[in-house]
């Protein structure tokens, strides 16, 4: 599979970063480059074999469900690029 | 007297138990060599001020009768483990100013056993790296140099700080991770012990993540007997991350001098690689002979499956960082670069803050994942890892330990191998199989290279048999008898 110019600044808007064209057109050599090789992957007879998400396969420990931590609100605002009256802030994103 | 930051961590222990020189006093050491290798650009955020601090208690400490099991020793630490309070950088660009108001638990657990913290090390950005170019904090140099010939070269990848500023005597040992090799290649490009525990031994709360499902943090030190010691206190079950295994942690050091006899050490023959330089090939052999002439018994064995870990590799971690990196979107730490609305924020913050690498391995994972494609790529290298997984599993019904080399050649100029990303990509071939398997994995300093530059071994083991690894390591470490040091350092 071979990418190209819309293929790569499709993928680079779902991943949220905006590319230049000519940055575009390195990421389409670079990236095609990387799936062809990752491409020989396909050599292999996988029919009937599980995939495996995790090494660790026990199951994940469960606790009780209660609250365990919280009122931190200027802790966790401290690194906060822009933050206002306790709160985040971003763009307005509703008219 | 020896310099004190020539000694290793066992002997400094003695010292200061004896009274021979306070924690304070090798604090100092190790802040004076800091500064006399600036240049190495080992460090992102120096900290002789906590180094200072720290120490100064410690030695209280120990006049009180408390001592712990790193009581009084300077430490680097990766810049991917969060410190309170104290810039964390993961060396990118998009963390800048972030002070994490909590600690991780690796880091606790070392501070809680006496060691101080001498400052932040350089990294590759995110991890993703093998030869530490990719920092936005800039590369390190490997503090080795090719006899007659002075370029830098690079200190390996992703942990190239904690390498560079270990071999350089900056400090006494540093932490690593390990997502792909991370802490293997580094140590066997500067000459150190290196390794990799298995997954779930070392908790990974509070460390910055990149593929969490391969990701380990562990040591670098100058002696298998310190890299025992320090991964004794880094271990551990942490209720905080759901991954940590809840197993007792056994004293490393108490079995380091048992030997190999008896032991089966498997040789694979899928690691004799094309274009292997010939000194990596001899080296191995030597370091086979070395275990034989100790009593093991050397075995040939089969592990079909790994030509395919690193593209399995370069599936499954890119498509676990991309979503883990989803995080950085300039709303609630780090980087934030303006924009029209909120995508553009996102796309804005994102373009400038991560670098070339990382945009890389996000897009990827990001297609692997995608809808049409999730399949043919994500699912098809999970497949593949299920069997990499099986091949470990069934050599390791019949040997106790695997021996391999760390890595395909020495250490490299600044600017080799740039060109091409997979070409960087294959520095990790012998070190990403165990990753994706989760079992642990070493790398010894075990010769030099004819022009002079250290060269590793590696040894890998059964899940949570670090010992076996530490003792076997132990045997190659004195029949090597390695004990050069990067000049000028």
């Amino acid at each position: 599979m071979s990418l190209d110019r819309a293929a790569v600044r499709h993928i680079a808007t779902l991943a949220r970063i905006r590319v230049s064209d000519q940055e575009a057109d390195a990421l389409v050599g670079d990236l095609g480059k990387i799936l062809a090789w990752v491409e020989q992957l396909g050599e292999v007879d996988t029919a009937g074999v599980e995939p495996m998400a995790s090494v660790v396969a026990r199951k994940l420990p469960q606790r009780a469900d209660e609250v365990t931590d919280g009122n931190i609100r200027d802790r966790l605002l401290a690194n906060a690029p822009e933050p206002a009256m306790g709160f985040f802030t971003v763009p307005k994103v509703v008219e | 007297m020896t310099a004190l930051t020539e000694l290793t961590m066992t002997q400094a222990l003695a010292g200061l138990a004896k009274g021979s020189f306070s924690a304070r006093e090798l604090a100092e050491a190790h802040l004076a060599v800091m500064e006399r290798h600036r240049g190495l650009n080992a460090f992102i955020t120096e900290t002789p001020e906590k180094a200072l601090a720290m120490a100064g208690e410690s030695d209280a400490r120990r006049k009180r009768g408390e001592v712990g099991l790193l009581e009084g020793i300077p430490l680097g630490i990766k810049d991917l483990f969060c410190t309170e309070g104290v810039l964390t950088t993961a060396g990118s660009h998009i963390l800048d100013g972030f002070k994490p108001p909590y600690e991780s638990t690796v880091t606790a657990k070392l501070w809680q056993a006496g060691a101080a913290m001498l400052g932040k090390l350089n990294m590759d950005e995110f991890a993703m790296g093998s030869s530490n170019t990719t920092s936005y904090h800039g590369n390190v140099k490997n503090p080795w140099t090719r006899r007659g010939d002075n370029r830098d070269l690079v200190p390996g990848g992703s942990s190239g700080g904690s390498a560079a500023a270990v071999a350089a005597r900056m400090a006494m040992a540093a932490t690593g991770t390990d997502t792909g090799g991370s802490i293997r290649q580094p140590a066997a490009f500067c000459g150190l012990v290196g390794i990799k525990p298995t997954y779930g031994r070392c908790s990974r709360w509070g460390i910055v993540a990149f593929a969490s499902s391969l990701d380990q943090a562990g040591p670098l030190a100058r002696s298998v007997e310190d890299a025992a010691l320090m991964l004794q206190v880094m271990a551990g079950h942490d209720p905080k991350d759901s991954t940590s295994v809840d197993l007792p942690v056994p004293d490393y050091r108490a079995g380091l001098g048992a030997g190999v006899k008896g032991l089966r050490i498997g040789i694979p023959r899928e690691y004799r690689m094309d274009g292997m330089a010939a000194e990596i090939g001899a080296l191995w052999a030597k370091g086979a002979e070395w275990l034989k002439a100790a009593g093991a018994e050397i075995v040939d064995i089969s592990l079909p499956h790994t030509k395919y870990a690193l593209p399995t590799y370069y599936i499954i971690a890119p498509a676990e960082a991309s979503s883990n990196l989803a995080r950085y979107d300039g709303v609630r730490f780090g980087l934030r670069v303006p924009g029209g609305s909120l995508d553009e924020m996102y796309e804005n913050t994102r373009a400038a803050g991560f670098g070339a690498e990382v945009k890389r391995r996000v897009l990827i994972g990001t297609y692997v994942l995608s809808a049409g494609y999730y399949d043919a790529y994500y699912l098809k290298a999970q497949r593949l890892r299920s069997l990499i997984l099986g091949d470990f599993t069934k050599a390791f019904e019949k040997v106790d330990a695997i021996l391999t080399p760390a890595t395909p050649t020495p250490a490299f100029a600044v600017g080799e191998r740039m060109d091409d990303p997979i070409a960087m990509y294959l520095n990790d071939v012998f070190t990403v199989p165990v990753n994706l398997a989760g079992l642990p994995g070493i790398s010894v300093p075990a010769g030099l290279s004819e022009d002079g530059l250290p060269l590793g071994l590696q040894l890998l083991g059964r899940a949570f048999d670090e010992a076996t690894l530490f003792r076997t390591a132990r045997t190659i470490e004195e029949a090597a008898g390695f004990t050069a040091k990067a000049a000028g350092i």
